[in-house]
C-alpha cells in the first residue's frame, strides 16, 4: 500500500540527527512493547510481513507524528485483535480498569522463558527450502512493474518502473506481497537488483551512485 | 547506563511509577496502553513474564555492535576470514556463534577507495540485529529513511564523512530478509594494534556507512 511508512526520496524531515551513546531502549515501554511484540510473534499466528503490514495501516499523519515502537503497538494491538486472542473491547476495559477479568486462553503455542535463547538462534521466517528455478541470472537487465496495490508490498514506490541490473541472487525466499496479505508464501528467488541514481532520480544524481533494493521475481521484467 | 537498565529484571510498574515521579508527569497514553496490554497477554496466558525479561536481557546485555566489531577486527587482521566474509556472511559470523533472528542470510560489503557503502530500509527498519543488535532511533526515523536514497552524499556530508565524486555510492535498501553489515575500511596508522585494539575502534555507525573508522 502506498502509506507513510514508504518514505524513500521524500523530502522536508529536516537533518539526520545521532544521539551520542544511546541506549538500546528511552523508556520502560519501550523495553515492554517490544518484548509483548516478538513473544507474540512467537503464537505462530502471524508471520513478519503481515507484522509489517499492520504497522503500515496506521493513518499517514499518525504514522508520522509518533515514534517507532508506537508503530509496533499499533500492529500488535491490531493482529491480537483480528485473531481474537485480545479482542479490541477487552483492551479497552482492561485501560479503563486495570482489574477488570480476562480469562485465560488455553492451547496456544506460548514462548517459554527456556526457550527464548533457542527461539532466537533458530528463527528463520522466510527462507523458502523449495526448488524454484530463478528467472533471471546476474547481470541480466530487469524492469521493476508498476503497481500501487491496496495491500502489503516490498517494492519501494520511488523503484516502481525502473530499470535495473540484476547484482546478487540471493536464493529461494517466501514471496511478501503474498504471505503479508495471507495469501500464500509463493516462493521464489529474491535478487539485490541495483539501480543507477539517475535512472531513480533523474540527471541531478550523482553519475557513479547506485541503490541496490532486494527484490522478487514477481517484482520483475525483462528490460 | 542508565538506573532503567540496572532494575529491569525488577517489576516493571515499579520502575514506571519511579520514572514518573520523577519526571512529575502522569502516564501516557501509549504507557497505559502497553500496560493495559501486557497485563492483557500474561492474565490470559499468552505470554511468559520470563519469558519477556529473557527477550530485554538478550538484546539489551547480550547482542549488540560490539559483536559486528570482533568480525570487522577479525577481517581486517586475517584476509582468509575476509574472503569468506564477503563470499558468505552468514557463514562466516556463525564462526563467531552470531546467528539468529532479523540476520537470516547476512551479506557484508566492502568499503573501498571505490566504493562506500550504506544501509537502509526505507519500508520499515530491517537491520542485521545478530551482529549489530537493535537499531538506533535515527535509523529508524523519517529523515535517515526518507534522505538516504535520494540525497546519500548530503546525509554522508551533515554527519561529517566527506566522498569524493569518483567514488560511487551504493546505498542498500533493506526490503528483504537478507540484512546488510557494511565492512570498513581499516584506518591508516593501526599496524601495530592487536585484533582486539582494532576491534574497539570500530564504531556501530560505521558498520551501517554513516561514519568512517578512525585510529
Amino acid at each position: 500500500m502506498n502509506g507513510a511508512h514508504d518514505l524513500g526520496g521524500m523530502h522536508g524531515f529536516g537533518p539526520v540527527e545521532i544521539e551520542r551513546d544511546e541506549p538500546v531502549f528511552h523508556r520502560e515501554w519501550e523495553r515492554r512493547a517490544f518484548a509483548i511484540t516478538l513473544a507474540a510473534g512467537f503464537l505462530g499466528k502471524w508471520n513478519i510481513d503481515m507484522s509489517r503490514f499492520a504497522r503500515e495501516q496506521m493513518p499517514p499523519a499518525e504514522y508520522l507524528a509518533t515514534s517507532y515502537y508506537e508503530h509496533w503497538m499499533f500492529g500488535l494491538e491490531k493482529l491480537l485483535h483480528e485473531h481474537g486472542l485480545v479482542p479490541r473491547q477487552q483492551m479497552e476495559r482492561r485501560l479503563n480498569d486495570p482489574a477488570a477479568p480476562a480469562a485465560p486462553v488455553t492451547g496456544e503455542r506460548v514462548l517459554a522463558a527456556r526457550d527464548v535463547e533457542a527461539a532466537l538462534r533458530t528463527s528463520r521466517a522466510s527462507k523458502a527450502d523449495e526448488d524454484v528455478a530463478p528467472r533471471y541470472k546476474v547481470g541480466d537487465r530487469v524492469a521493476t512493474v508498476n503497481i500501487n496495490p491496496l495491500g502489503h508490498t516490498r517494492l519501494p514506490r520511488y523503484a516502481r518502473g525502473k530499470r535495473g541490473v540484476i547484482a546478487l541472487d540471493h536464493g529461494v525466499w517466501v514471496f511478501p506481497d503474498t504471505a503479508g496479505n495471507g495469501l500464500g508464501r509463493k516462493p521464489q528467488h529474491c535478487y539485490s537488483v541495483r539501480f543507477t541514481a539517475r535512472e531513480l532520480w533523474g540527471e541531478g544524481a550523482a553519475e557513479r551512485d547506485t541503490v541496490c533494493i532486494d527484490l522478487w521475481d514477481d517484482h520483475l521484467v525483462p528490460a | 547506563m542508565s538506573h532503567e537498565h540496572e532494575h529491569h529484571h525488577h517489576h516493571h510498574d515499579d520502575d514506571d511509577v519511579q520514572e514518573h515521579r520523577a519526571h512529575g508527569a502522569p502516564l501516557s497514553d501509549v504507557e497505559l496502553r502497553v500496560r493495559a496490554l501486557e497485563s492483557l497477554l500474561v492474565d490470559k496466558g499468552l505470554v511468559d513474564p520470563a519469558a519477556l525479561d529473557a527477550l530485554i536481557d538478550t538484546y539489551e546485555t547480550k547482542v549488540g555492535p560490539r559483536n559486528g566489531a570482533r568480525i570487522v577486527a577479525r577481517a581486517w587482521v586475517d584476509p582468509a576470514f575476509r574472503r569468506r566474509l564477503l563470499e558468505d556472511g552468514t557463514a562466516a559470523v556463525a564462526e563467531h556463534g552470531f546467528v539468529g533472528r532479523q540476520s537470516e542470510k547476512l551479506v557484508v560489503v566492502e568499503n573501498t577507495p571505490a566504493v562506500h557503502n550504506m544501509v537502509v530500509c526505507t519500508l520499515c527498519s530491517c537491520y542485521p540485529w545478530a551482529v549489530l543488535g537493535l537499531p538506533p532511533v535515527w535509523y529508524k526515523s523519517a529523515p535517515y529513511r526518507a534522505r538516504v536514497v535520494i540525497d546519500p552524499r548530503g546525509v554522508l556530508s551533515e554527519l561529517g564523512v566527506d566522498v569524493p565524486a569518483d567514488t560511487e555510492v551504493r546505498v542498500w535498501d533493506s526490503t528483504a530478509e537478507i540484512r546488510y553489515m557494511v565492512l570498513p575500511e581499516r584506518p591508516a596508522g593501526t599496524k601495530r594494534m592487536t585484533e582486539e585494539q582494532l576491534a574497539g575502534l570500530v564504531t556501530r555507525d560505521a558498520m551501517i556507512g554513516v561514519a568512517r573508522v578512525r585510529a
